[in-house]
């Protein structure tokens, strides 16, 4: 099941790479396709891009290294974000952060033993009408305290 | 085209969407049709309108009635209500806070009548995904007009002659970059556009490209005209997807009406336009290194000159503007350059768009005519401080700009005034703290921000903000010594005449401007052990009153067993075994533990 998802994974970084590997730029947007893709971008998908490109793989790297978007390693089921933006941190999304490492026993940046979630300290959101928030994967969660943390996290853990 | 009788608008910006908005609209999609409204009343989902305090908004018009955080089950009622029966739902309707009364449209409501909307003139008003509305409000005419009856020289002399400054926060003449690059010699030049909105807490390029984003195609057009360049580039934050989303929508409807690609409106003139996606890194916001990223690379700023204007992306001489920049075009080939520097003072003409957060109590986007003092936004356009607490400083140009104190207060906003206090306009992010908030902390917060942003390419900023970091870090932790202030201030000074790029340079700002007005703080914390905010953890000093009760709660949550006492009797914290965790504060449920 998984060697088939990788399979049609490669298919679609080879449909990302024949459509854009010849604008000025690619190694950019062929990193942003492979980081949606897999989730991360892992070495030989890097050297795909660098040889579709005619850059070196440590050019490559240097770019997948420089920017906050790009990971190597693969993340958890579950991405929570909370906002660290000057509006959110006033309002105090600094708490936010310390119960959910507190509740997941996991240092902000990294994953859970159980690969459920990966714990983030995000920049601004832009949502600073409803600080302070976080983010569980696409939802936005806003005008949080720290006592609303545990109820969010049973959402997930439910399932 | 189909007549309706009324139109409901639902904000579909990022705050509103964040809570709820979609669901609104779907809602009231399916309650219309349900009583056969839907060939009378029409739901459109617009742009921010900038009160996100009040989120998810619902304007119905022709009234122009004003619901705030509306949730899915009052649409029936306001199906039912007003769109059947013509009545308001008063329970839902805006309360104006700062008038202490009932609001009724958006026209009376205080926060918006001290406004100027020009770069946010269209926001929450039209569907930005509809390239139609866009024109039925003069959309494209300002295109029309320069590339039918303008010269490249009477474009540019019209945006020199408006005053239009840069709204990125440099506040570079815009007009005088659209002729450097104009005059700069070459075949290919290209122009950009920076909606890599990078300081925490502003919005409003995200507002802007979620909004109105064609008025932004067509400033870009506008400008490749009268620069002579025929491509163009929107560098946005990957953050931002539905703006990238609406971006790209408006993108292909011009192209699908002519209004992008080759001989647009019949004329000789080209352009085409590409969204480049940010990947997350805040010094992109730097011009050289937005331009690395454009090109592929690692987004390092580099020396200037060459300035971008003669050597810049694919070394082609490039404009690059910011995206309230180029909202601002339009209306003022439109209108012309004495109405747009007939608005705000001397040196800075226009509006300009703030994003108000943090101790507020309408948070959101406000635009107001330059030279509006920065006590009338804060009070009357924001609604003060929330919480009957006091106001401590506000905060402008993000993690470049300063802390402004309360004696400020009146000096007129632009970009001179905001400079000579220590701060700066920057892109227009004003967050507003209270006496709650220790400004040691944030400085610290701000360091801790560049130095985690800072590209690394020069000593000063990679090596020299870790410094000031450190320092910041250990006098909030309690450990500050005698000469650290002296030590982050000669730091602060070498960093900036030292560092490569703005981000470097400007980095010292926040700790610089908190030294000069909130000194007695860093001392306090330095000298006296003591945060007089009361936020600084290890600073506080967890106490038992005597509302005590006895209850044994405290004692038993103490991991460290520092808390001693008997059943029914007052307790006591040996503070010498206290780690400050205030897990007994948590347990407490007579509010007899307090923390100083």
């Amino acid at each position: 099941m998984a060697e088939e998802n990788r399979a049609e994974q490669m298919l679609r970084l080879q449909q990302a790479i024949a459509e854009h590997a010849h604008e000025k730029g690619a190694v950019m947007v062929l990193l942003q396709a492979a980081q949606s893709i897999f989730g991360h971008v892992p070495q030989d998908v890097q050297q795909m891009i660098a040889d579709a490109t005619g850059a070196s793989l440590s050019e490559v790297y240097g770019v997948a290294t420089f920017y906050a978007q790009f990971s190597l390693e693969p993340g958890g089921e579950h991405e929570i974000g909370v906002c660290l933006g000057t509006a959110c941190y006033v309002k105090g999304s600094q708490k936010l952060l310390d119960k959910l490492s507190e509740l997941l026993a996991v240092a902000p940046g990294k994953t859970t033993a159980d690969a459920k979630f990966t714990l983030k300290a995000t920049r601004c959101l832009g949502a600073c009408g409803l600080a302070p928030v976080l983010m569980v994967d696409d939802e936005v969660y806003g005008r949080l305290v720290p006592e609303d943390v545990p109820g969010i996290l049973a959402k997930y853990l439910g399932q | 085209m189909d007549l309706f009788r009324a139109h409901v608008l639902v904000c579909g910006g990022t705050g509103c969407s964040s809570s709820g908005s979609g669901e609104l609209i779907a809602r009231f999609e399916s309650k219309i049709a349900e009583n056969r409204l839907e060939k009378e009343v029409k739901v459109v989902r617009t742009g921010c309108f900038g009160l996100c305090e009040a989120g998810p908004v619902v304007i119905v018009y022709p009234e122009g009635t004003f619901y705030s955080r509306v949730k899915p089950e009052d649409v029936d009622e306001i199906v039912q209500e007003h769109l059947v029966k013509g009545r308001q739902v008063q329970r839902l309707v805006y309360t104006d806070k700062t008038a202490q009364g009932q609001s009724m449209s958006l026209d009376e409501i205080g926060f918006y009548q001290q406004q100027k909307r020009i770069a946010l003139r269209n926001c929450g008003v039209i569907d930005p995904e509809n390239i139609d509305e866009y024109i039925a409000f003069d959309g494209y005419k300002a295109l029309a007009k320069v590339l039918t009856e303008m010269s490249r020289e009477a474009v540019i002399d019209t945006i020199k002659r408006s005053g239009l400054r840069g709204r990125g926060g440099g506040g570079f003449p815009t007009g005088t970059k659209w002729e450097f690059t104009a005059k700069a010699p070459g075949d290919e030049k290209y122009v950009c556009c920076n909606a890599d909105e990078g300081d925490p807490g502003a919005f409003m390029d995200r507002s802007i490209l979620e909004g109105d984003p064609h008025a932004v195609v067509e400033a870009m057009a506008i400008a490749g005209y009268a620069v002579g360049a025929s491509q163009g580039y929107v560098y946005v934050r990957a953050e931002y997807p539905i703006a990238v989303k609406r971006l790209q929508i408006a993108i292909a409807q011009a192209e699908a009406y002519g209004l992008l690609g080759d001989n647009i409106l019949g004329t000789p003139f080209g352009f085409r336009l590409a969204v480049r996606l940010g990947a997350g890194a805040f010094v992109c916001g730097e011009e050289t290194a937005l331009m690395a990223s454009i090109e592929g690379r690692r987004g390092e700023p580099r020396p200037r000159p060459p300035f971008p204007a003669i050597k810049g992306l694919f070394e082609k001489p490039t404009l690059l503007n910011n995206v309230e920049t180029y909202a601002n075009v339009c209306q003022i080939i439109l209108n012309g350059a004495d109405w747009y520097a007939a608005m705000g003072t001397e040196k800075s003409k226009g509006t300009k768009v703030f994003a108000l957060g943090g101790k507020i109590t309408n948070t959101g986007l406000v635009e107001i005519p330059m030279g509006t003092p920065l006590r009338q936004v804060i009070y009357d356009i924001g609604g003060g401080i929330p919480g009957g607490k006091q106001f401590k400083a506000v905060q402008t140009g993000g993690p470049s700009g300063g802390c402004i104190p309360m004696k400020y207060l009146d000096i007129p906003i632009e970009y001179d005034s905001l400079i000579a206090i220590g701060s700066m306009m920057g892109s227009g992010g004003m967050i507003v703290m209270d006496e709650d908030n220790c400004m040691v902390d944030i400085a610290r917060f701000f360091l801790d921000f560049t130095v985690d942003e800072s590209c690394g390419k020069c000593t000063p900023c990679r090596i020299g903000t870790r410094r000031m970091l450190e320092i910041l870090q250990r006098i909030t932790e309690g450990k500050g010594q005698d000469g650290d202030i002296e030590k982050l201030e000669r730091l602060a000074q070498n960093i900036k005449a030292t560092a490569l790029c703005g981000l470097g340079q400007t980095a010292p700002n926040p700790v610089l401007s908190t030294l000069k007005y909130f000194r007695h703080e860093y001392e306090a914390h330095i000298y006296e052990r003591r945060c007089p905010a009361g936020h600084c953890q290890a600073l506080l000093n967890y106490t038992i009153t005597d509302k005590c009760r006895g209850c044994t709660m405290c004692a038993k949550s103490c991991p460290v067993g520092a808390i001693s006492g008997v059943v029914k009797e007052l307790h006591a914290i040996d503070q010498d075994k206290c780690i400050k965790c205030g897990a007994c504060m948590e347990k407490c449920r007579f509010n007899a533990i307090i923390k100083k």
